[in-house]
Parts: structure tokens; sequence; C-alpha cells
């Protein structure tokens, strides 16, 4: 029987009261509920405060670099299909520095769970707008507002059809696990982004704000896509949480030429297929 | 009767000159005839002026060279460019359609003896096998190995076009241009980038990402159609950032990895360089050289990037940079890169070019079975103790597991961190780590290949080259007389021993520093080490492959500076 002591307790470099303890705790609340060991999970992460948080678990971890997240996790499911490989990293990590790899991932389809700690804001660096963060929004590197759009990962996971796009809330930990608990065995790629309040560097997206506006989903069908879209735009006075969209696809691994759930480090090279391909040179 | 020839075959790009090009040297390669092929084109996929050139001959030839016995031109261009490389010996073979009256020229109704002008490329392959006395059942094998795979249906039509071009030439009864019996056997046509490919999949290579970059796609088109036979991973990723990241993940997760890349997609991949110096992570990185900056000329030939592989990557961490001279090399060196890569678990460079990538060669190699297999990470563990990847060891190693693979637990970050592997600022571990790291260069070091040196004992001038350059730098001593000439090469750019070349730095009247860039970038790693007394430079940078001929005269014009910097100088 897995518990939560065998993920472990750690002391965190996040301020009290930030929306990551909630998460890390419901992260290893969902390992426990499906009864992973600590050794068949793989965490990867980038950089920010977000990234930490593998190593405040007893498991694998590959804390890569900034934005890097997504390919790390790719190759290291790739070469190992039977690991749980999830992917643990903030807005600017995954949808800023890693914009193209978060598309790459949607396209894909690998069988990975990406789970984005989104405080609409730059924690790490002291405060500079996010590409979550608001339009108008006032930092100090942005002290006009933030010129630019906010970025809809949502809207562009549901735009994309991904597999599963779901939206969890840091203050509503019971709910989160249970969405943590569906990414991570839906097969394919699954996004959760989690809402999450920045406590010393957002002061507009606070616990207060997110509380008044998130609602979580009822009587929504997630495999109707354009009601998925249209949910997927609900952000100023309501916020939906929950599974937004969901679909069956294969999944990349079962999309290869040679799709094999061995790991390659169990690979040797046949020296009768290598003499026969080398006999091609002739 | 002739032991060598030089031939170039010359086009627009997709007149199928390439694949006439590559049967042609499969025809001599089978035949046992030693080839060197240099290959020359334009970024472009129609259109343009593209050439295909093969020396042949019953001896090792070195590289390429000036001067033409046989020139096949598809096209007008092909003529009016290549004229002035012609002598009275040489024959022109060209379409009877081009109006062009010149010495040596042998009209070739090339659309009567193809019937269609998909065929017209094959014509070329029947008059030259014709003239240069190879068996006939030679091309019509090599025309089945390639078609009948792939396109079965167009066996017979190629064999039909081939015989009628073969007869059409016998007739003409040209002689002059048979080359001698071959006293060797056949071998593999193989290319820089094929050497590498199948070194890497005799090493168990088992991942490979990529964004396509000229001239190193080749290398992962090739493993992509082994793939399934090997059960090799090969991925296209969305940019070089992707495709180094993904490459560690998967080598973390316990695949044999490896990206191949040019310059401007290895800058791009350089801080990933860093995470895998700082993971101690292995990976085998190929850099396929071509001229920058920036976008340079992407299809040409360069040595100008030994600088950004030799530093790239911010921070400190040990590395190994491998330059193979010929696809024989390349093969050894692929290997060799991914037992470092494991042993040293970091970085580990095959430094190429565009004119090795593309070069065939014929070559001769090992059976797979009798190969060694490289070092590989552990398999599991017996202790009760909690595992640490990163581990304090007097080598600086330390035992490598794959997560999953065990009840025990891999962390690795690319922050500094603790033994077991969690982000860390405490400064006396960061002290440790920092020369535990660097600890693994003495490993590389131990394991460095030493420079290879042909010639006398006190020569005149030592042509000192690296990776690519050795063959043309043999040929330089050829011309330039064996007797007061050596050859200095170096398969192993990083790390070096001093003691493997010092005494040959002052064992000769000039040393002479042969290298495809502007600067001397080798030159100056080694004069950082040991500066000779009499300095030359022979120095190519217009894209093009450097040349027996080329070096041979710039070594006798070169002028010996004294005092001066490496960058003050042209050739």
């Amino acid at each position: 029987m897995v518990t939560l002591d065998d993920y472990g307790q750690f002391e965190t470099a996040w301020c009290p009261g930030c929306g990551n303890h909630s998460i890390l705790k419901s992260v290893k609340d969902a390992l426990v509920q499906m009864g992973l060991e600590p050794h068949q999970c793989i965490f990867v992460s980038g950089i920010g405060q977000a990234a930490k948080a593998p190593h405040y678990m007893r498991t694998n971890v590959f804390n890569g670099l900034h934005g890097r997240a997504l390919p790390a996790a790719t190759g290291i499911k790739l070469a190992n299909p039977e690991a749980v490989v999830i992917v643990q990293s903030g807005d600017g990590c995954n949808y800023g520095e890693g914009g193209n790899h978060f598309l790459a991932a949607l396209r894909r389809n690998i069988n990975i769970t990406l789970l984005a700690h989104d405080n609409q804001i730059y924690g790490l660096t002291k405060g500079q707008a996010s590409p979550t963060t608001a339009r108008g929004h006032k930092t100090k590197a942005q002290p006009a507002g933030n010129p630019s759009e906010a970025f809809n990962p949502i809207g562009v996971a549901v735009a994309m059809r991904a597999g599963f796009v779901a939206r969890g809330f840091a203050g509503m930990p019971e709910h989160l696990t249970e969405l943590i608990v569906r990414a991570v065995k839906h097969p394919g790629f699954s996004l959760v982004d989690i809402l999450q309040p920045c406590v010393t560097f957002n002061k507009v997206n606070t616990f207060a704000w997110y509380k008044e506006r998130c609602h979580v989903l009822q009587d929504h069908d997630p495999e109707q896509w354009d009601q998925a879209m249209a949910l997927s735009r609900e952000w100023e006075k309501k916020i939906p949480l929950g599974v937004i969209y969901r679909a069956d696809k294969p999944t990349f691994e079962q999309s290869l030429p040679h799709p094999s759930s061995r790991p390659l480090f169990r690979n040797r090279p046949d020296p009768d297929r290598l003499r026969k391909i080398m006999a091609g040179y002739v | 009767m002739r032991r060598e020839l030089n031939i170039m075959i010359g086009g627009e790009a997709g007149q199928g000159l390439v694949t006439v090009g590559e049967l042609l040297t499969k025809a001599l390669v089978r035949s046992g005839y030693h080839v060197h092929v240099t290959q020359s084109y334009m970024s472009r996929i129609r259109g343009g002026h593209n050439t295909y050139t093969v020396r042949t001959g019953t001896g090792k030839v070195q590289g390429p060279r000036t001067g033409l016995d046989i020139l096949v031109a598809l096209n007008r261009e092909t003529i009016s460019l290549h004229e002035k490389e012609l002598n009275s010996h040489s024959m022109v073979l060209k379409d009877k359609r081009f109006d062009h009256s010149m010495a040596g020229a042998v009209d070739i109704p090339f659309k009567e003896l193809a019937g269609a002008a998909l065929y017209e490329n094959v014509v070329g392959l029947g008059v030259l096998s014709a003239f240069l006395g190879l068996k006939k059942e030679i091309p019509e094998g090599c025309i089945r190995s390639a078609f009948e795979g792939k396109k079965p249906e167009a066996v017979d039509k190629n064999l039909e076009v081939l015989d009628r071009a073969y007869e059409f030439a016998l007739e003409l009864r040209i002689t002059g241009y048979e080359l001698a019996l071959a006293t060797e056997g056949p071998g593999l046509m193989l290319s820089g980038n094929d050497g590498i490919v199948l070194g890497a999949m005799s090493a168990g290579v088992s991942f490979c990402s990529y964004y396509p970059m000229t001239p190193s796609t080749g290398i992962a088109m090739a493993l992509n159609s082994s793939g399934p036979d090997m059960n090799i991973v090969v991925e296209q990723a969305e940019d070089e950032i992707a495709a180094i990241n993904m490459a560690l993940g998967a080598s973390y997760a316990g695949a044999r990895s490896m990206v191949a890349t040019s310059g401007g997609g290895f800058a791009l991949m350089c801080e990933g360089v860093s995470l895998a110096g700082m993971t101690e992570t292995p990976i085998v990185i190929v850099v396929g050289q071509r001229p920058g900056p920036a976008t340079g000329l992407p299809t040409r030939t360069e040595q100008a990037d030994l600088n950004l592989v030799l530093y790239s990557g911010h921070g400190e961490f040990p590395r190994a940079v491998l330059a193979p001279a010929d696809p024989q090399q390349c093969f050894f060196l692929a290997r060799k890169a991914f037992d470092l890569a494991e042993k040293s678990q970091g970085p580990v460079f095959i430094l190429t070019d565009q004119y090795l990538a593309d070069s065939y060669r014929k070559v001769s190699l090992p059976d797979p079975e009798g190969l060694a297999p490289p070092a590989a990470p552990q398999e599991n563990r017996n202790s009760e103790e909690e595992y640490q990847r990163y581990a304090i060891t007097p080598s600086g190693i330390s035992p490598r597991l794959i997560p999953t693979m065990g009840p025990y637990l891999v962390v690795v970050d690319s922050d500094e961190h603790t033994p077991d592997g969690h982000i860390t600022e405490d400064h006396q571990v960061r002290r440790s780590m920092v020369e535990k790291r660097m600890r693994k260069a003495s490993l590389l070091q131990k394991e460095a290949i030493p420079p290879e040196y042909i010639g006398p004992e006190q020569p005149h001038d030592l042509l000192v080259c690296w990776g690519s350059t050795r063959g043309p730098a043999l040929e330089a001593r050829e011309i330039l007389g064996i007797e007061k000439t050596a050859v200095l090469h170096f398969s192993q750019v990083w790390p070096l021993a001093l003691e493997d070349f010092h005494d040959y730095m002052h064992g000769s009247f000039r040393v002479v520093f042969v290298e495809s860039n502007a600067s001397g970038q080798f030159a100056d790693l080694v004069c950082k080490m040991i500066r000779p007394e009499r300095l030359v430079f022979v120095l190519r940078y217009d894209g093009l492959p450097l040349d027996g001929e080329y070096i041979a005269e710039k070594t006798r014009q070169a002028v010996i500076r004294e005092g001066q910097g490496l960058s003050s100088g042209s050739t």
C-alpha cells in the first residue's frame, strides 16, 4: 500500500500562503490514490517557483532548463513508455520560454501529463508580467499596464483538440486531486492548467479574486468541442473548472513506425540485423 | 589503361545527377576501385548548377583534385563553367543537342538513347561504364539494388536504357579511359554521414532527435529508415532546442542518445550542452560544419565552428571533441563517442563538415558481431543506502542508474545540487560538485587519441591538420615531396595532450597549419600550449574543400609569420 509518507515531507522555498503548497499536496494525494510508487513516476520540471515542486517529494526527478521541461519529458517517455511522466512547471516556463514546445506537445499527443502552475506572474524573478498576465495589469516591469494580450492555454489546447484539457484551482484541492488523477490516467497528452495565487507579486489575481469567479462545471459534456471552445473563453466574470475538453485519439507512441512499450535501456544492437543494413551499402 | 581518373558530372538540380553519380560510384566500388566523391550543390531543389565529382583509381584516393579527365555535361552551363579544368587529354561527354564545338567532345544522343527525359541520367551511367571498362553486369546490379526495393517497375526500363547506352559507347571505340585492373575486392560505399550512422548503430544508438539542417539531415534520415529494424526512436523536433532537450531526457531514461545538426542549429543547442554538463547526462552531438556566420553558404564546407564547439555551453565542464578524417574514421569515432559519453557522463562531439558528410569512399568495416559494446549505465544496485546520483567519488564519476528500473530514485537537476540530486545553494557543496565534475576531465584526457604523424623525421614542412583535411594534406605531401614534408593529423581536437605533439612542433623547419577557416582556429588552440618558431598558415574559406594542389601551392608561397597575432593575416 502506497501512503503519503512514501512521498515524504520537505521544507520548501515558497512563501507562506503560496498556492504551490496546496498543489503539491494535491499531487501527492493523487499519486497515493492511484497507488503509484515513487520510483514508478518521473517528474520533469523547468525553472521557476513551480518547477521546484518535484524536489519536495520523493520521486524520480529531471529538473531541466527554463522552458524545456516538455521536450525533456517527451524524450523520457519515448525512451521509457512504461514510466508515468508528469511535467510540473509554471506559466512562464510552459507558455513563455517553452511556448513552441507547448504547441508541439499538444500536436504530438504523447502520453504525459502537464501540470501548469498558472499564477499569472513571474514569481522567481520578482513580479514581471507572464504570458498569462491580464492586459492592463500593472507590474514593476510594465508600469503602464501589461500591453500584451494574455495567452489562453485552455483556448489554444481546445482549439488544437488536445485529448484532455482541464482547469483546476489551488484553492479547491480535492477537486484538483481528482483532476490530476483523471489527467494521469488519460491515455495521451493531458493539460491541467492550475490557477494559483501568488501572494507576494500578484495583487490582482488573489485567492479572493479566484474564489469569487471559479466554479466547478456541472452537466458539461467535455466531448462537445463547440461548448468547450465557448467555455475556454469564459474568464472575466466566471471561470469554469473541471475537464473542459476530452477526446480519444491515438497517442504519439502508438503512431510510431515500430511502437513498443519496452524501455530503450533494454535495447541491444542485433548484429544480424546490422550486418544486413551494412550489406545495403555494398 | 588508367590508374586514376577524375570524373565530374554537372547539371541542374532536378536532373538526377546525384542518382547517376551514386550509381557510378557504387559500380566502381563493387568493381574494387577506390573512390573519392566531392558533391557541390546549391541551396535549391531545381535549377542552379550542381556537380558530383568522383575521383577513382586502383590505389587509395585521398582527396579532391583539380583537373578533369572526364566531364559529363547534363546541361550547357556545365561545359562553360568547367572548360578551364580540362586538358588536352580530357573527354567531354555532352548532349549532341549542345552545339558547343571543342576538342575532346563526344556527342551523346541522350534523348534518343533514353527514350524519356527521366532516364537521361542512366544514359550517362551506361556510357561511362563502357568507357571505364566496367563489366556491364556491375552497373546492372547497381540499378537493381537501387530500384528493386523502392520502384520495382522502374528496373526493366532502366536496364534497357543502360544496355542501349553501354552498347552505343562500345561502338564508338574510344579507348584510353579504361581503368587498370582493380587489385582489391569490393567494399562498402560510405559517406562521412553513413560512417557515423553505422558506427552509432553498432554502438547501440536508440534515440536521435533532430531538426533538419544540411549537411547533417542525412544522419537522422538513415537512422529513421533503420529505426524499425534496430528499434531506434527518431523524432523530428520542433526546433534544435527541443531536439537536444529530448535527447537528454531520453538519455536520462536509459537510451543511447544523439543529435545531429550544423552550426546554426548547434548554436541553439548550446544551453542544452551546458545542461548535459551539469546533469552529467551522456550525449553524442554531431556538428557537420558549413560556412557561417548566420546562414552563410548553407550547402558548402568549412571548419570554422571549432571554437563554437570547444567553448559551447555556459559554465565549466569537461567534454571531448572528435574530428574524423574520413568515413572509416567516422565509423570508429562514432563508436568511441558513445563510449566516452557514457564513461564521462557528459557531452561528446563529432565534428565533421559538408565535404566529409557527403563524400563517398570505399570502406571496409569489421563484422558487427566482434565489436565490443560501449560502456553502459549500471543495471541495478544491491545496497540498502539511498542512491545518490551525484555521489562524490575520486574519479568524479558517480554510478549512473536508470530511473524506474529499480526501487531507487534518480534525481537530476540543472541547478547546483547535493549528491542526491536536489537543488542547493550551499557553497561547500558547490565547491565539491565543481571539483567532482572537473575531475572527469582526466578520464577524457587519458582516453584522448594522439595525433597521427606521417613523414620523415626532420621535414622542412610539417602540415598540421584536423578532421576532414587529412586526405588533402597527404596529397599535398606527395606534391611537395615526401622526403621533406610530413603531416600531423588530429582526429581528436579536445582534449589535447601536449606530450603527444610537443616534439613535432620543433621538429621541422616550418609548421604549416592547414585549415578550412579564416583565422586558424586549431592553430590558436595548439599555440596556447606550444608556439612553433616558424609558423605558416594555409587557410581556405571560400566554401570549397581543400585539395592537395591548393595546399601545396599555398605552402610554397606561404610567408613565415613572426610575432604576429594569429588573426592578423590572410592566406
